[in-house]
């Protein structure tokens, strides 16, 4: 697939270059790179919001080529939700019920139905009740972000995009959200591709990962491989994970290797501690 | 289409045209819709449109990306041309078919109409996409200078000229971004009745002025933290300069009047 | 060292409806010297945002003073303090006025009246301090996120103040403008001896910062040496800060029942106590 903005004119920027790429349905994927490395223009294409200059992108049954219009575009958006960057940017509504409705009822949900879900919503997100009936606008910022969370997950789709769904949050904030979307990704059974800087979230949470690099995807793989790969990854301008770093000092100062990669600092303990006692117990 | 289109748009480049002080600029445009008044017979518009030409390959502007950049106001020139064509009915008959009749007068006048109007666009175009907006923005303020005294806020007028320039850009990928967030959610903005489409517009609004509201506020902030308290004792970073060639387009123009009033029919 | 700002017994209530009044801040002092780095941190809502707004004299305390460089801030003297202030915000795009980079950068230096041939040399000596010298003539639009603050510190350096007060400035920046922005801050400071004051929750800040102040509930709730804070362990995740790596990982190791000594504020110290205590047998 190849994407470029404005084709055939004095401003054309090529943005996408012959992306291969495949997501398991039911799957966690992270799409990590630099600003500027395609990532967004990527998960445009996942719903159809772009449509790929050459080449096909399929979602579900649906194949999206440069000439698909309309209905098939709806179908696709209604089974894809999007959680883009600052979502709550996109509130608009007198009620926070009314605002969590909107997608819904543009999908052709029923009324009542769409209501019932919405305050669903709001008790999964951890919100107060009352919070329905008010504004979105009178809500603290991080209660925004989950109303405009829920309006998204308010249709039921079968994939969740998040384009760094953390941004701007302090680091409580933060972990709450990832947290959330990890138990809606299990409870739902949702196909989750988190767009993210964070190379620690990409390893806590994702069994696949591709990393884009100036609109190619370079790597793509599980997380034990991709994250580890420190040459790889600096080529791209990118780190290893927290875990995985501290485990490369630490197995080149004991001479020990670890049994697996460290994806996230608990497994890192639980592995140090195992490799203590065994080194402790006389041979 | 709108991607392509260049009227009112700034193309960073050099050209004498580019160095010129924006204020010769903006008198020369000015005073040149007059001149483009004084044509009125064959030779007259020769020589409006050679000039119009010469600026043109003066500024180093490709005559193609001009063109193709005004397409959709090409349009309106053609279809200025046939309003004439098909609707005056003096002089003598041209062409007669069916029920269409073409008289000489009409010919004529729809021809003169739509140069005139193809040669303002072509030379506004020329300017914007020679003077960047700060420049141009620079170039009022000075010019409408003496006003002052008059009471006029001059110096709030240009600087918030200046900042809606400056914040045009970000409000359409702003734009951009809420209708990409509502068109996830479903939002439908180009079928349905008018009224309808109406209704899907508002998702759009509302968040692009909470946000414009929201960034005026911040802004307001930082430019009182940087010590703005309007234009009393305020200096200028820019200094326009004015060069003999900026004269020298003055002084081309009154030529251009002269010879355009001795050939007037 | 000298003391260049001060809160002395400061609180500010906002009145949010008729007569509700809610208390931001709540009788807090501290005292800046001169070329510390100091960071105030806590989470959403603990008062630090207010804080920021006292300093630079957008609202003016209930009760206590506000002193920078000695003397209370008050009306009469706002807009001399200011121009001896430097002030970065959180949002790049919302703080830059002019059309350029350099011209954003000239736009104290023309409010404060700064002439001609000096704002062309100050503009252009502030954009190389920050590493944009290229970028003079260029639109806010095609910049980064951390290029766009950096140009802002150039533009709050131009008029060459004593003190640099960052409002979350590194809150919307990618990592890569994070760091571009940090590693600013830290070379500008051991070029000009800048007095610097953070209102953060970006971990990395935190740990390069002379001293910390915690604020939570509108309430100064702790202030010292970074590591003296983080010693504080899970409390100040309360506060709505992370914990360092090594310091997580050591909490965490401690819970398989792993004796270590003492806290790790870094990872290099971390490796070598695992080393020498557990493994080197």
């Amino acid at each position: 697939m190849n994407f470029a903005y404005a084709p055939n004119t004095p401003f054309e920027k090529k943005a996408l270059h012959d992306i291969n790429a495949s997501i398991k349905s039911g799957s966690y994927t992270a799409v990590i790179g630099h600003t500027g490395s395609g990532k967004s223009t990527l998960l445009l294409h996942l719903n159809g919001l772009l449509k790929p200059t050459e080449g096909t992108v399929q979602v579900g049954d649906t194949l999206i080529t440069s000439e698909t219009k309309g209905k098939a575009l709806r179908n696709v958006r209604r089974n894809v939700g999007i959680v883009f960057q600052f979502p709550e940017h996109q509130l608009f509504e007198e009620t926070v019920e009314k605002d969590i409705m909107f997608g819904p009822l543009n999908f052709g949900i029923p009324e009542e139905e769409a209501r019932a879900r919405a305050h669903e919503l709001i008790e999964m997100l951890g919100l107060p009740k009352e919070v329905a009936k008010k504004s979105p606008f009178e809500l603290s910022g991080g209660q925004m972000r989950r109303v405009a969370i829920a309006g998204v997950l308010a249709f039921n789709p079968s994939v969740l995009i998040l384009d760094e769904p953390t941004a701007g949050l302090d680091p409580q904030g933060r972990r709450e959200i990832m947290e959330l979307f990890e138990r809606f990704h299990k409870e739902e059974g949702l196909t989750t591709v988190l767009v993210t800087h964070s190379m620690e979230d990409a390893a806590r949470y994702a069994e696949h990962v591709i990393v884009m690099h100036e609109g190619h995807a370079v790597l793509d793989g599980p997380p034990e491989e991709v994250l580890t790969d420190a040459e790889q990854l600096a080529m791209y301008r990118l780190e290893l994970p927290r875990s995985v770093r501290f485990q490369r000092d630490f197995e080149r100062l004991v001479h020990h290797k670890l049994p697996k990669p460290a994806l996230t600092e608990e497994q890192l303990a639980v592995m140090i501690a195992e490799l203590a006692k065994e080194m402790g117990e006389p041979k | 289409m709108m991607e392509k289109m260049i009227f009112g748009r700034y193309l960073p480049g050099d050209s004498i045209t580019y160095r010129l002080d924006p204020r010769s600029k903006l008198i020369f445009i000015f005073l040149f819709i007059f001149a483009v008044f004084l044509a009125n017979n064959t030779v007259t518009y020769a020589i409006l449109l050679t000039f119009t030409v010469f600026v043109i390959l003066l500024s180093k502007i490709r005559i193609p990306f001009l063109l193709g950049g005004l397409k959709p106001i090409l349009f309106l020139v053609v279809f200025t041309l046939l309003m004439h064509l098909f609707l005056t009915r003096e002089g003598d008959v041209l062409f007669q078919w069916k029920f269409i009749t073409i008289y000489e007068e009409g010919l004529r006048q729809g021809i003169y109409i739509s140069l005139r109007f193809l040669i303002l666009v072509l030379m506004t175009t020329v300017l914007t996409l020679t003077t960047s907006p700060i420049s141009i923005t620079d170039g009022v303020e000075t010019l409408l200078n003496p006003l002052k005294r008059l009471k006029l806020p001059v110096h709030e007028l240009a600087m918030m000229m200046s900042i809606a320039l400056r914040f045009i850009p970000t409000l359409m990928d702003e734009t951009d971004k809420i209708l990409k967030a509502q068109l996830a959610r479903g939002s439908d903005i180009s079928s349905g009745s008018i009224q309808q489409r109406v209704k899907a517009v508002i998702p759009l609004l509302v968040p692009l002025f909470v946000s414009a509201f929201k960034r005026a506020e911040d802004l307001a902030v930082a430019m009182e933290v940087r010590g703005y308290r309007g234009g009393e004792g305020r200096t200028r970073f820019r200094k326009l300069q004015w060069k003999t060639s900026d004269t020298m387009v003055l002084v081309l123009l009154g030529v251009l009047s002269a010879i355009m009033l001795y050939f007037r029919g | 060292m000298r003391e260049v700002l001060s809160l002395d017994g400061v609180s500010f209530a906002y009145e949010t409806e008729e007569d509700v009044f809610v208390q931001a801040v709540q009788d807090v002092s501290f005292t800046v010297r001169d070329g510390e780095w100091v960071s105030i941190v806590g989470h959403n809502g603990s008062g630090k945002s207010t804080l920021a707004k006292l300093m630079i004299g957008l609202l003016f305390p209930a009760t206590g003073s506000v002193n920078v460089f000695l003397d209370p801030l008050t009306e009469d003297n706002l807009w001399v303090v200011r121009s001896q202030l430097g002030v970065v915000f959180q949002n790049p795009d919302n703080q830059f006025v002019g059309a350029t980079v350099q011209d954003d950068v000239a736009f104290a230096l023309e409010n404060n009246g700064v002439s001609y041939e000096d704002m062309q040399i100050r503009v252009k000596e502030a954009l190389s301090d920050v590493g944009m010298s290229g970028y003079h003539n260029h639109e806010p639009h095609h910049l980064s996120g951390g290029q766009k603050q950096r140009v802002a510190i150039a533009g709050a350096l131009a008029m060459n103040p004593k003190i640099l007060i960052l409002d979350e400035a590194t809150s919307m920046l990618d990592p890569q403008g994070r760091s571009e922005v940090i590693e600013l801050i830290t070379t500008l400071r051991s070029t000009t001896g800048l007095t610097v004051i953070s209102i953060t929750h970006d971990l990395e800040e935190v740990l390069l910062a002379d001293r910390v102040f915690v604020m939570n509930q509108g309430k100064l709730a702790a202030s010292g040496t970074p590591t003296s804070i983080f010693e504080q362990g899970t409390k100040l995740q309360e506060h709505g800060l992370d914990l360092p790596f090594a310091l997580r990982l050591s909490q965490l190791l401690r819970h398989t029942g792993m004796p270590l000594v003492g806290d790790h504020m870094s990872e290099k110290e971390l490796v070598n106590e695992l080393w020498t205590s557990h493994f080197n047998k």
